[in-house]
Protein backbone atom coordinates (compact mmCIF):
# COMPACT_ATOMS: atom_id res chain seq x y z
CA UNK A 1 0.00 0.00 0.00
CA UNK A 2 2.78 2.66 1.45
CA UNK A 3 6.59 2.09 0.37
CA UNK A 4 8.98 4.43 0.83
CA UNK A 5 12.61 4.39 -1.23
CA UNK A 6 15.59 6.51 -0.06
CA UNK A 7 13.30 9.12 1.45
CA UNK A 8 15.49 11.81 2.47
CA UNK A 9 15.17 15.65 3.76
CA UNK A 10 18.34 17.72 4.31
CA UNK A 11 17.59 21.39 5.33
CA UNK A 12 20.49 23.32 5.18
CA UNK A 13 23.46 20.57 6.43
CA UNK A 14 20.45 19.33 8.65
CA UNK A 15 20.21 15.75 7.63
CA UNK A 16 16.35 15.45 9.00
CA UNK A 17 15.81 12.06 7.50
CA UNK A 18 18.14 9.83 5.99
CA UNK A 19 16.92 7.16 3.00
CA UNK A 20 14.65 5.26 4.72
CA UNK A 21 13.10 2.17 3.18
CA UNK A 22 9.89 0.61 4.19
CA UNK A 23 6.96 -0.92 3.27
CA UNK A 24 3.18 -1.04 5.14
CA UNK A 25 0.38 -3.06 3.33
CA UNK A 26 -3.59 -2.70 4.31
CA UNK A 27 -4.58 -3.27 7.55
CA UNK A 28 -0.85 -3.15 9.12
CA UNK A 29 -0.04 -0.68 11.93
CA UNK A 30 3.70 0.69 11.50
CA UNK A 31 4.93 2.03 15.06
CA UNK A 32 7.85 4.49 14.69
CA UNK A 33 9.60 5.34 17.70
CA UNK A 34 12.86 7.03 18.60
CA UNK A 35 14.44 9.69 21.25
CA UNK A 36 13.27 13.16 20.81
CA UNK A 37 14.77 14.83 17.98
CA UNK A 38 15.18 12.11 16.02
CA UNK A 39 13.08 12.75 12.98
CA UNK A 40 10.19 10.87 13.47
CA UNK A 41 7.70 14.10 12.59
CA UNK A 42 10.28 15.10 10.04
CA UNK A 43 9.94 11.41 8.75
CA UNK A 44 5.68 11.56 9.21
CA UNK A 45 5.45 14.77 7.59
CA UNK A 46 7.10 13.38 4.17
CA UNK A 47 4.32 10.71 3.89
CA UNK A 48 1.82 12.84 3.08
CA UNK A 49 4.31 15.95 2.01
CA UNK A 50 3.68 18.22 4.20
CA UNK A 51 7.16 18.73 3.86
CA UNK A 52 9.02 18.03 0.74
CA UNK A 53 11.51 15.12 0.30
CA UNK A 54 15.04 16.57 -0.78
CA UNK A 55 16.13 12.45 -2.12
CA UNK A 56 13.61 9.34 -2.48
CA UNK A 57 10.19 9.34 -2.95
CA UNK A 58 6.76 7.52 -1.31
CA UNK A 59 5.18 5.29 -3.72
CA UNK A 60 1.28 4.92 -3.09
CA UNK A 61 -0.34 1.59 -4.35
CA UNK A 62 3.02 1.74 -6.97
CA UNK A 63 2.56 4.89 -7.70
CA UNK A 64 5.36 7.68 -7.43
CA UNK A 65 3.40 10.17 -5.22
CA UNK A 66 5.14 13.43 -6.97
CA UNK A 67 2.38 12.31 -9.76
CA UNK A 68 -0.15 12.69 -7.91
CA UNK A 69 -1.95 16.06 -7.24
CA UNK A 70 -1.40 17.10 -3.55
CA UNK A 71 -5.16 17.54 -2.80
CA UNK A 72 -5.84 14.08 -3.65
CA UNK A 73 -2.52 12.72 -2.14
CA UNK A 74 -3.73 14.23 0.96
CA UNK A 75 -7.42 12.69 0.97
CA UNK A 76 -5.96 9.49 0.36
CA UNK A 77 -2.97 9.82 2.95
CA UNK A 78 -4.44 11.10 6.27
CA UNK A 79 -3.09 12.43 9.13
CA UNK A 80 -3.95 13.18 12.79
CA UNK A 81 -1.30 15.30 14.73
CA UNK A 82 -0.22 15.77 18.24
CA UNK A 83 -3.22 18.22 18.96
CA UNK A 84 -6.45 18.33 17.09
CA UNK A 85 -6.01 21.76 15.67
CA UNK A 86 -10.02 21.81 15.30
CA UNK A 87 -11.40 24.83 13.24
CA UNK A 88 -14.13 26.81 14.56
CA UNK A 89 -17.81 26.12 14.83
CA UNK A 90 -19.54 22.83 14.91
CA UNK A 91 -18.21 19.48 15.12
CA UNK A 92 -20.27 18.98 12.21
CA UNK A 93 -18.94 20.90 10.12
CA UNK A 94 -14.93 19.99 10.96
CA UNK A 95 -16.17 16.37 9.84
CA UNK A 96 -17.70 17.50 6.91
CA UNK A 97 -14.53 19.97 5.64
CA UNK A 98 -12.77 17.42 3.66
CA UNK A 99 -15.62 16.39 1.45
CA UNK A 100 -16.61 19.77 1.26
CA UNK A 101 -13.03 20.77 -0.39
CA UNK A 102 -14.26 18.54 -3.25
CA UNK A 103 -17.47 20.13 -3.55
CA UNK A 104 -19.15 16.86 -1.82
CA UNK A 105 -21.47 17.32 0.69
CA UNK A 106 -22.08 14.91 3.70
CA UNK A 107 -24.85 13.33 4.44
CA UNK A 108 -26.19 13.97 8.06
CA UNK A 109 -26.63 10.00 8.18
CA UNK A 110 -22.88 9.54 7.42
CA UNK A 111 -21.69 12.17 10.30
CA UNK A 112 -24.07 10.77 12.69
CA UNK A 113 -22.65 7.31 12.03
CA UNK A 114 -19.14 8.10 11.94
CA UNK A 115 -19.38 10.48 15.48
CA UNK A 116 -20.81 7.28 16.96
CA UNK A 117 -18.07 5.37 15.71
CA UNK A 118 -15.42 7.25 17.29
CA UNK A 119 -17.67 7.81 20.80
CA UNK A 120 -19.22 10.84 19.98
CA UNK A 121 -23.12 10.66 19.49
CA UNK A 122 -24.95 13.32 19.80
CA UNK A 123 -22.20 15.67 19.45
CA UNK A 124 -22.54 16.87 15.69
CA UNK A 125 -24.06 20.16 16.87
CA UNK A 126 -21.64 21.15 19.73
CA UNK A 127 -18.99 23.80 19.53
CA UNK A 128 -15.50 22.68 19.31
CA UNK A 129 -14.76 25.37 21.39
CA UNK A 130 -16.32 23.52 24.50
CA UNK A 131 -14.44 19.73 23.75
CA UNK A 132 -12.24 18.00 26.33
CA UNK A 133 -8.88 17.08 25.02
CA UNK A 134 -9.54 13.41 24.26
CA UNK A 135 -13.15 14.30 22.42
CA UNK A 136 -11.13 17.01 20.36
CA UNK A 137 -8.93 14.20 19.26
CA UNK A 138 -11.18 11.68 18.75
CA UNK A 139 -13.38 14.30 15.91
CA UNK A 140 -9.88 14.84 14.40
CA UNK A 141 -9.99 11.23 14.02
CA UNK A 142 -12.99 11.21 12.85
CA UNK A 143 -12.76 14.30 10.64
CA UNK A 144 -10.05 12.70 8.85
CA UNK A 145 -11.72 8.81 8.43
CA UNK A 146 -14.51 10.85 6.41
CA UNK A 147 -12.18 11.53 3.47
CA UNK A 148 -12.40 7.56 3.42
CA UNK A 149 -8.45 7.51 3.37
CA UNK A 150 -6.53 4.24 2.61
CA UNK A 151 -3.54 5.29 4.70
CA UNK A 152 -3.66 6.88 7.89
CA UNK A 153 -0.61 8.80 9.69
CA UNK A 154 -0.59 9.89 13.56
CA UNK A 155 1.96 11.85 15.10
CA UNK A 156 2.07 11.28 19.04
CA UNK A 157 -1.78 11.43 18.78
CA UNK A 158 -2.07 10.76 22.30
CA UNK A 159 0.83 12.43 24.49
CA UNK A 160 -1.54 15.12 25.10
CA UNK A 161 -4.49 13.26 26.66
CA UNK A 162 -4.45 12.14 29.85
CA UNK A 163 -4.34 8.69 30.87
CA UNK A 164 -8.34 7.65 30.83
CA UNK A 165 -8.71 9.11 27.20
CA UNK A 166 -5.69 7.29 25.78
CA UNK A 167 -7.08 3.75 25.39
CA UNK A 168 -10.37 4.79 24.03
CA UNK A 169 -8.54 6.53 21.36
CA UNK A 170 -6.27 3.43 21.05
CA UNK A 171 -8.95 1.26 20.40
CA UNK A 172 -10.87 3.77 17.87
CA UNK A 173 -7.81 3.58 16.06
CA UNK A 174 -7.00 0.09 16.00
CA UNK A 175 -10.52 -0.69 15.40
CA UNK A 176 -10.61 1.89 12.18
CA UNK A 177 -7.33 0.06 11.06
CA UNK A 178 -8.65 -3.38 10.71
CA UNK A 179 -12.31 -2.69 9.30
CA UNK A 180 -11.08 -0.22 6.61
CA UNK A 181 -8.12 -2.17 6.08
CA UNK A 182 -6.20 1.31 5.69
CA UNK A 183 -2.30 0.89 6.23
CA UNK A 184 -1.20 3.10 9.72
CA UNK A 185 2.08 4.45 10.22
CA UNK A 186 1.92 6.01 14.26
CA UNK A 187 5.21 8.02 15.34
CA UNK A 188 4.56 7.22 19.75
CA UNK A 189 7.17 7.86 22.11
CA UNK A 190 5.25 5.25 24.68
CA UNK A 191 6.77 1.76 23.97
CA UNK A 192 3.91 0.45 25.81
CA UNK A 193 1.59 2.17 23.29
CA UNK A 194 3.71 0.58 20.41
CA UNK A 195 3.63 -2.74 21.93
CA UNK A 196 -0.40 -2.33 22.17
CA UNK A 197 -1.67 -1.38 18.86
CA UNK A 198 1.87 -2.13 16.21
CA UNK A 199 2.29 -5.14 13.99
CA UNK A 200 5.91 -3.98 13.21
CA UNK A 201 8.07 -1.36 14.58
CA UNK A 202 11.06 0.75 13.28
CA UNK A 203 12.86 2.87 15.73
CA UNK A 204 14.86 6.16 14.37
CA UNK A 205 17.56 7.61 15.66
CA UNK A 206 19.33 11.18 14.35
CA UNK A 207 17.15 10.57 10.86
CA UNK A 208 18.40 6.77 10.24
CA UNK A 209 15.74 4.00 10.27
CA UNK A 210 18.37 1.45 12.72
CA UNK A 211 16.01 -1.01 13.13
CA UNK A 212 12.17 -2.67 11.80
CA UNK A 213 10.90 -5.72 13.12
CA UNK A 214 7.89 -7.45 14.41
CA UNK A 215 6.83 -5.25 17.59
CA UNK A 216 7.83 -7.70 20.25
CA UNK A 217 11.41 -8.88 18.84
CA UNK A 218 12.18 -5.16 18.62
CA UNK A 219 11.25 -4.02 21.46
CA UNK A 220 12.50 -6.40 24.10
CA UNK A 221 15.90 -6.18 22.30
CA UNK A 222 15.98 -2.04 22.39
CA UNK B 1 12.46 79.64 -11.65
CA UNK B 2 15.32 81.16 -9.40
CA UNK B 3 13.45 84.28 -8.13
CA UNK B 4 10.19 81.94 -6.89
CA UNK B 5 13.05 80.01 -4.86
CA UNK B 6 14.40 83.00 -3.38
CA UNK B 7 10.89 84.39 -2.78
CA UNK B 8 10.14 81.12 -0.60
CA UNK B 9 12.81 81.23 1.36
CA UNK B 10 12.08 84.40 3.52
CA UNK B 11 11.21 85.55 6.60
CA UNK B 12 8.45 82.74 6.81
CA UNK B 13 10.91 79.71 6.09
CA UNK B 14 12.63 81.42 9.90
CA UNK B 15 9.32 81.47 11.19
CA UNK B 16 8.67 77.82 10.11
CA UNK B 17 12.16 76.65 11.09
CA UNK B 18 11.29 78.41 14.84
CA UNK B 19 8.09 76.47 14.96
CA UNK B 20 9.82 72.93 13.72
CA UNK B 21 12.09 73.74 16.69
CA UNK B 22 9.14 73.96 19.06
CA UNK B 23 7.52 71.04 17.84
CA UNK B 24 10.74 68.80 18.21
CA UNK B 25 11.10 70.34 21.69
CA UNK B 26 7.57 69.42 22.95
CA UNK B 27 8.02 65.96 21.29
CA UNK B 28 11.50 65.46 23.11
CA UNK B 29 9.47 66.17 26.47
CA UNK B 30 7.10 63.21 25.50
CA UNK B 31 9.44 60.68 24.93
CA UNK B 32 11.24 61.98 28.00
CA UNK B 33 7.54 61.08 29.72
CA UNK B 34 7.76 57.96 27.59
CA UNK B 35 10.95 57.14 29.47
CA UNK B 36 9.88 57.06 32.56
CA UNK B 37 7.34 54.61 32.09
CA UNK B 38 10.22 52.62 30.46
CA UNK B 39 8.94 52.81 27.00
CA UNK B 40 12.30 53.40 25.19
CA UNK B 41 11.90 55.48 21.79
CA UNK B 42 14.38 57.68 22.03
CA UNK B 43 16.43 56.73 19.17
CA UNK B 44 13.83 55.94 17.33
CA UNK B 45 12.25 59.69 17.66
CA UNK B 46 15.35 61.06 17.03
CA UNK B 47 16.00 59.46 14.19
CA UNK B 48 12.10 59.41 12.78
CA UNK B 49 12.12 63.55 13.34
CA UNK B 50 15.25 64.32 11.87
CA UNK B 51 14.37 62.29 8.72
CA UNK B 52 10.85 64.01 8.65
CA UNK B 53 12.29 67.70 8.69
CA UNK B 54 14.62 66.98 6.14
CA UNK B 55 12.42 65.22 3.40
CA UNK B 56 9.29 68.02 3.97
CA UNK B 57 12.36 70.94 3.48
CA UNK B 58 13.48 69.12 0.84
CA UNK B 59 10.03 68.79 -0.71
CA UNK B 60 8.86 72.07 0.02
CA UNK B 61 12.32 73.35 -2.14
CA UNK B 62 11.23 70.55 -4.51
CA UNK B 63 7.74 72.12 -5.05
CA UNK B 64 8.81 75.67 -5.20
CA UNK B 65 10.35 74.86 -8.37
CA UNK B 66 7.93 73.12 -9.98
CA UNK B 67 4.95 74.37 -8.22
CA UNK B 68 3.13 74.95 -11.86
CA UNK B 69 5.10 71.61 -14.03
CA UNK B 70 3.38 69.32 -16.04
CA UNK B 71 1.33 66.22 -15.11
CA UNK B 72 4.50 63.96 -16.35
CA UNK B 73 6.27 65.53 -13.89
CA UNK B 74 4.11 65.12 -11.49
CA UNK B 75 3.46 61.63 -11.78
CA UNK B 76 7.45 61.09 -11.81
CA UNK B 77 7.16 62.72 -8.36
CA UNK B 78 4.50 60.07 -7.17
CA UNK B 79 6.27 57.34 -8.50
CA UNK B 80 8.88 58.26 -7.04
CA UNK B 81 6.73 58.23 -3.53
CA UNK B 82 5.20 55.08 -4.19
CA UNK B 83 8.81 53.38 -4.04
CA UNK B 84 10.17 55.20 -1.34
CA UNK B 85 6.27 53.97 0.38
CA UNK B 86 7.46 50.30 -1.31
CA UNK B 87 10.57 50.63 1.12
CA UNK B 88 8.88 51.84 4.49
CA UNK B 89 6.36 49.12 3.94
CA UNK B 90 8.81 46.14 3.16
CA UNK B 91 10.71 46.53 6.19
CA UNK B 92 8.17 45.15 7.76
CA UNK B 93 8.48 41.67 6.10
CA UNK B 94 12.14 41.40 6.71
CA UNK B 95 13.24 38.08 5.30
CA UNK B 96 10.45 37.29 2.83
CA UNK B 97 12.02 37.14 -0.62
CA UNK B 98 10.74 39.85 -2.89
CA UNK B 99 8.94 41.46 -0.31
CA UNK B 100 10.35 45.20 -1.39
CA UNK B 101 8.66 44.37 -5.07
CA UNK B 102 5.43 42.84 -3.67
CA UNK B 103 4.77 46.18 -1.56
CA UNK B 104 5.48 48.31 -4.47
CA UNK B 105 2.83 46.64 -6.35
CA UNK B 106 0.32 46.57 -3.71
CA UNK B 107 0.61 50.07 -3.23
CA UNK B 108 1.07 51.03 -7.12
CA UNK B 109 -2.11 48.76 -7.79
CA UNK B 110 -4.28 50.81 -4.78
CA UNK B 111 -2.93 54.61 -5.03
CA UNK B 112 -1.96 53.98 -8.53
CA UNK B 113 -5.81 53.08 -10.06
CA UNK B 114 -7.46 55.84 -7.18
CA UNK B 115 -4.86 58.88 -8.36
CA UNK B 116 -5.94 57.70 -11.98
CA UNK B 117 -9.21 57.09 -11.82
CA UNK B 118 -9.47 60.43 -10.03
CA UNK B 119 -7.99 62.23 -12.65
CA UNK B 120 -9.91 60.74 -15.18
CA UNK B 121 -13.27 62.22 -13.84
CA UNK B 122 -11.22 65.91 -12.80
CA UNK B 123 -11.87 65.15 -9.01
CA UNK B 124 -8.20 65.67 -9.18
CA UNK B 125 -6.12 68.53 -11.16
CA UNK B 126 -3.11 67.76 -12.53
CA UNK B 127 -1.49 71.10 -11.03
CA UNK B 128 1.12 69.33 -9.28
CA UNK B 129 0.35 72.02 -5.97
CA UNK B 130 -3.05 69.94 -5.76
CA UNK B 131 -1.63 66.72 -7.48
CA UNK B 132 1.40 65.78 -5.17
CA UNK B 133 0.09 66.78 -1.77
CA UNK B 134 -3.37 64.88 -2.02
CA UNK B 135 -1.22 61.85 -3.91
CA UNK B 136 0.56 61.55 -1.34
CA UNK B 137 -1.70 61.44 1.18
CA UNK B 138 -2.99 58.55 -0.68
CA UNK B 139 0.20 56.76 -1.25
CA UNK B 140 0.76 57.15 2.48
CA UNK B 141 -2.26 55.87 3.50
CA UNK B 142 -1.57 52.27 1.08
CA UNK B 143 1.49 52.33 2.16
CA UNK B 144 0.16 52.18 5.97
CA UNK B 145 -2.43 49.46 4.70
CA UNK B 146 0.12 47.52 3.23
CA UNK B 147 2.57 46.82 6.17
CA UNK B 148 -0.36 46.59 8.90
CA UNK B 149 -2.12 44.07 6.20
CA UNK B 150 0.82 42.25 5.39
CA UNK B 151 2.53 42.35 9.00
CA UNK B 152 -0.96 40.95 10.25
CA UNK B 153 -0.98 38.08 7.33
CA UNK B 154 2.09 37.17 8.58
CA UNK B 155 1.57 36.88 11.97
CA UNK B 156 -2.13 35.25 11.66
CA UNK B 157 -0.01 32.46 9.53
CA UNK B 158 2.50 31.94 12.08
CA UNK B 159 -0.02 32.13 15.12
CA UNK B 160 -2.12 29.14 13.36
CA UNK B 161 0.41 26.60 11.59
CA UNK B 162 -1.28 24.09 13.08
CA UNK B 163 -4.75 24.42 12.02
CA UNK B 164 -3.48 25.49 8.13
CA UNK B 165 -1.89 22.47 8.04
CA UNK B 166 -4.76 20.42 9.48
CA UNK B 167 -6.31 21.78 6.54
CA UNK B 168 -4.00 21.15 3.73
CA UNK B 169 -3.67 17.62 5.64
CA UNK B 170 -7.65 17.03 4.67
CA UNK B 171 -7.00 18.20 1.45
CA UNK B 172 -8.02 21.74 0.82
CA UNK B 173 -6.55 24.80 -1.40
CA UNK B 174 -4.02 26.90 -0.05
CA UNK B 175 -5.90 29.79 -0.75
CA UNK B 176 -8.48 27.95 1.48
CA UNK B 177 -6.79 27.44 4.54
CA UNK B 178 -5.48 30.79 5.55
CA UNK B 179 -8.64 32.84 4.14
CA UNK B 180 -9.86 33.41 7.24
CA UNK B 181 -6.24 34.98 8.36
CA UNK B 182 -6.03 37.12 4.95
CA UNK B 183 -10.01 38.80 6.06
CA UNK B 184 -8.88 39.66 9.38
CA UNK B 185 -5.55 41.04 8.08
CA UNK B 186 -7.21 43.44 5.21
CA UNK B 187 -9.86 43.79 7.91
CA UNK B 188 -7.25 45.72 10.15
CA UNK B 189 -5.36 47.44 8.17
CA UNK B 190 -8.84 49.19 6.47
CA UNK B 191 -10.02 49.84 10.44
CA UNK B 192 -7.63 53.07 10.81
CA UNK B 193 -8.80 54.73 7.72
CA UNK B 194 -13.12 53.72 8.72
CA UNK B 195 -12.16 55.43 11.43
CA UNK B 196 -10.67 58.38 9.73
CA UNK B 197 -14.02 58.73 7.94
CA UNK B 198 -16.39 58.35 11.23
CA UNK B 199 -14.30 61.35 12.43
CA UNK B 200 -14.36 63.33 9.86
CA UNK B 201 -15.17 66.63 10.71
CA UNK B 202 -15.73 65.79 14.31
CA UNK B 203 -11.98 65.08 15.41
CA UNK B 204 -10.25 66.02 12.44
CA UNK B 205 -10.17 67.89 9.33
CA UNK B 206 -7.52 67.56 6.91
CA UNK B 207 -5.26 70.54 6.04
CA UNK B 208 -5.99 70.52 2.31
CA UNK B 209 -9.35 72.28 3.20
CA UNK B 210 -7.88 75.19 4.81
CA UNK B 211 -5.55 75.29 1.56
CA UNK B 212 -8.71 75.10 -0.83
CA UNK B 213 -10.33 78.47 1.38
CA UNK B 214 -7.60 80.36 1.85
CA UNK B 215 -7.55 80.14 -2.53
CA UNK B 216 -11.11 80.96 -3.03
CA UNK B 217 -12.94 77.92 -3.15
CA UNK B 218 -16.61 78.10 -0.79
CA UNK B 219 -16.41 76.15 2.06
CA UNK B 220 -19.21 73.54 1.56
CA UNK B 221 -17.22 72.51 -1.45
CA UNK B 222 -14.31 72.61 0.35
CA UNK B 223 -15.52 70.09 2.67
CA UNK B 224 -17.60 67.57 0.49
CA UNK B 225 -13.88 67.25 -1.52
CA UNK B 226 -12.66 66.41 1.80
CA UNK B 227 -14.76 63.67 2.10
CA UNK B 228 -14.37 62.55 -1.51
CA UNK B 229 -10.34 62.51 -0.62
CA UNK B 230 -10.70 60.22 2.71
CA UNK B 231 -13.40 57.81 0.84
CA UNK B 232 -10.76 57.69 -2.17
CA UNK B 233 -7.96 57.34 0.58
CA UNK B 234 -9.88 54.21 1.76
CA UNK B 235 -10.61 52.91 -1.68
CA UNK B 236 -6.89 52.69 -2.13
CA UNK B 237 -5.67 51.35 1.11
CA UNK B 238 -8.42 48.28 0.57
CA UNK B 239 -7.04 47.56 -3.51
CA UNK B 240 -3.26 47.54 -1.41
CA UNK B 241 -4.31 45.93 1.53
CA UNK B 242 -6.00 43.16 -0.69
CA UNK B 243 -3.23 42.96 -3.70
CA UNK B 244 -0.74 42.75 -0.58
CA UNK B 245 -2.09 39.84 1.03
CA UNK B 246 -3.01 37.80 -2.16
CA UNK B 247 0.33 38.34 -3.63
CA UNK B 248 1.90 37.17 -0.19
CA UNK B 249 -0.52 34.49 0.10
CA UNK B 250 1.11 33.13 -3.38
CA UNK B 251 4.35 33.13 -1.81
CA UNK B 252 3.95 31.54 1.88
CA UNK B 253 2.81 28.19 -0.14
CA UNK B 254 4.86 25.99 -2.79
CA UNK B 255 3.81 24.74 -5.98
CA UNK B 256 3.33 21.07 -4.15
CA UNK B 257 1.12 23.08 -1.44
CA UNK B 258 3.25 23.10 1.32
CA UNK B 259 2.98 25.91 3.84
CA UNK B 260 6.91 27.12 3.61
CA UNK B 261 6.58 30.39 5.86
CA UNK B 262 7.32 28.83 9.36
CA UNK B 263 8.70 30.34 12.73
CA UNK B 264 11.83 28.72 12.15
CA UNK B 265 12.87 30.37 8.92
CA UNK B 266 11.63 33.41 10.52
CA UNK B 267 14.10 33.17 13.39
CA UNK B 268 17.54 32.26 11.14
CA UNK B 269 16.62 34.79 8.69
CA UNK B 270 15.90 38.06 10.51
N1 LIG C 1 12.39 22.88 9.26
C1 LIG C 1 13.41 22.49 10.04
N2 LIG C 1 14.62 23.06 9.90
C2 LIG C 1 15.67 22.67 10.64
N3 LIG C 1 15.61 21.73 11.56
C3 LIG C 1 14.44 21.12 11.75
C4 LIG C 1 13.27 21.47 11.01
N4 LIG C 1 12.26 20.69 11.44
C5 LIG C 1 12.76 19.91 12.40
N5 LIG C 1 14.06 20.16 12.60
C6 LIG C 1 14.98 19.47 13.52
O1 LIG C 1 15.03 18.13 13.12
C7 LIG C 1 15.15 17.27 14.23
C8 LIG C 1 14.07 16.23 14.19
O2 LIG C 1 12.83 16.85 14.48
P1 LIG C 1 11.49 16.02 14.62
O3 LIG C 1 10.43 16.97 15.03
O4 LIG C 1 11.27 15.26 13.38
O5 LIG C 1 11.86 15.04 15.80
P2 LIG C 1 10.92 14.03 16.58
O6 LIG C 1 11.59 12.71 16.49
O7 LIG C 1 9.53 14.13 16.08
O8 LIG C 1 11.04 14.57 18.05
P3 LIG C 1 9.92 14.59 19.21
O9 LIG C 1 9.89 13.22 19.80
O10 LIG C 1 10.47 15.58 20.19
O11 LIG C 1 8.64 15.01 18.60
C9 LIG C 1 15.09 18.17 15.47
O12 LIG C 1 16.38 18.36 15.93
C10 LIG C 1 14.49 19.46 14.95
O13 LIG C 1 14.97 20.54 15.68
MG1 LIG D 1 7.66 14.82 16.90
Amino acid sequence: MLETRNLSRRVGPRLLVQEINIQVSAGEILAVVGPSGAGKSSFLRLLNRLDEPTAGTVLLKSTDYHSIVPRELRRRVGMVMQTAFLFPGTVAANISFGPRQRREAMASARITALLERVGLSGFADRDVGHLSGGEAQRVAVARTLANDPEVLLLDEPTSALDESSVRGVEELVQGVVRERRVACVIVTHNREQAARLADRTMVLKAGRMVRIGATGEVLHDA
Amino acid sequence: MMPELHVSIGRDVMMGLAQAVAAIVLCAAVVALCRWQAVRVEREAAISMARGLVQMVFVGMVLAVLLHGSLMVGSLILLAMMVAAAFTASRRLRGMSGALLLCFWAIAAGAGTVIAAMLATRSLQADIAILVPVGSMIIANAMNACAQAAERFRAEILAHVGQIEAGLSLGAEPAVTVAPYLQSAVYASLLPRLDMLKSLGLVWIPGVMAGMMVSGASPVYAAIYQFVIVAMILAASGITGLVATVLMRSRVFSSAAQLVLRPTEVSTSS
